[in-house]
């Protein structure tokens, strides 16, 4: 089959997707990063509250803010993926 | 998920620079000479680089009803060794620490040491094991992938679990809470990773094969099969 493991890769990503709308329909969860947890979890294994002795330099004002920085992260190494396969996809036809 | 700043004691975090150092210098003794032998694969480079960062960018829910992100670097671990790939670590842990308030500078040594470091080593090890053994290319870097992936986030909470050993049970007690979060969450996610980055491997023997023969990383025998089995 032509497309065997393009097919595997997507079945694999609906498998996914589908498990997320199981969990959304079982209850309520908060998503929230899993960083967020390793606080609770110390608190719950050392039996005290843990202060940071440091704290970042530079914090996204905004949960938008946030995002944007994410995103343009994303969209960063999503340019150059594109960039360098059509690169490489281009010198093969020419190649040959 | 990384460890967030100031969440490691200031003895862990020196610690953990000190073990991830030889790597990153390695790194760059090899990324020199690959600089200077091997310049048809800098673009290559440049794309296990980007996976990294699309895919550390990408905070996923997942089946235990909280996010997380998967790591993708089980590509440049397999192209490139895991010493170049701690370095890929670094830059999108640094971007991350300074813009984003997601992991931090002070546990910086802490977070390379588990994406950019262990999870690679893992990769490249099952990478080289499989080739060796003569399985399936593809099935091989999925694997490479989707453990390298899992494998980073048990060697954070070794990490958390060494820096805060619970009142009762100490380190193992702790680690099997930590795993227990992280772990998790990251199986569907790791999973998904590995199949992205085996596909994506595929594309790139479709197209400049000839780069992973002259990287070391199949022989002209292993492209010849894979390109014959069918694109």
């Amino acid at each position: 089959m032509k497309y065997a493991m393009e097919t595997a890769v997507l079945a694999i990503v609906l498998l996914f997707a589908a498990s997320i709308l199981v969990v959304l329909s079982t209850g309520e969860h908060e998503w929230a990063g899993a960083d967020d947890q390793a606080e609770d979890v110390i608190k719950e294994m050392t039996g005290s509250e843990y202060e940071p002795w440091t704290t970042p330099v530079y914090e996204p004002p905004s949960g938008e803010i946030e995002s944007l920085f994410f995103s343009l992260q994303a969209a960063i190494g999503a340019l150059v993926i594109g960039f360098f396969f059509g690169y490489y996809y281009r010198g093969r036809q020419t190649n040959t | 998920m990384h460890i967030m700043e100031g969440f490691l004691p200031p003895a862990w975090c020196l610690f953990w620079f000190l073990v991830s150092a030889p790597f990153i210098v390695y790194g760059m003794y090899q990324l020199r000479i690959l600089m200077r032998e091997k310049r048809e694969a800098l673009p290559l480079l440049a794309v296990a680089g980007a996976f990294v960062f699309v895919l550390s960018s990408l905070k996923l829910p997942s089946v235990s009803g909280s996010c997380s992100h998967p790591t993708g670097t089980g590509l440049g671990a397999i192209l490139f060794g895991p010493c170049i790939t701690s370095i890929l670590g670094l830059i999108v842990l640094l971007y991350q620490a300074i813009f984003l308030a997601h992991g931090g500078l002070s546990t910086l040594g802490a977070n390379v040491f588990s994406m950019g470091i262990a999870g690679p080593v893992l990769a490249w090890a099952i990478y080289k094991g499989g080739q060796k053994a003569g399985l399936n290319t593809y099935l091989t870097v999925f694997f490479a992938a989707t453990l390298a992936d899992l494998f980073t986030y048990v060697v954070t909470s070794v990490q958390l679990a060494l820096a805060f050993p619970a009142e009762v049970g100490g380190i193992a007690t702790s680690f099997a809470a930590f795993a227990a979060v992280f772990a998790v969450t990251q199986l569907p996610l790791s999973i998904i990773e590995g199949a992205v980055i085996a596909l994506t491997f595929k594309y790139i023997i479709d197209v400049r094969a000839e780069i992973l023969v002259k990287l070391g990383v199949l022989t002209d025998a292993a492209v010849g099969r894979l390109r014959g089995v069918g694109a």
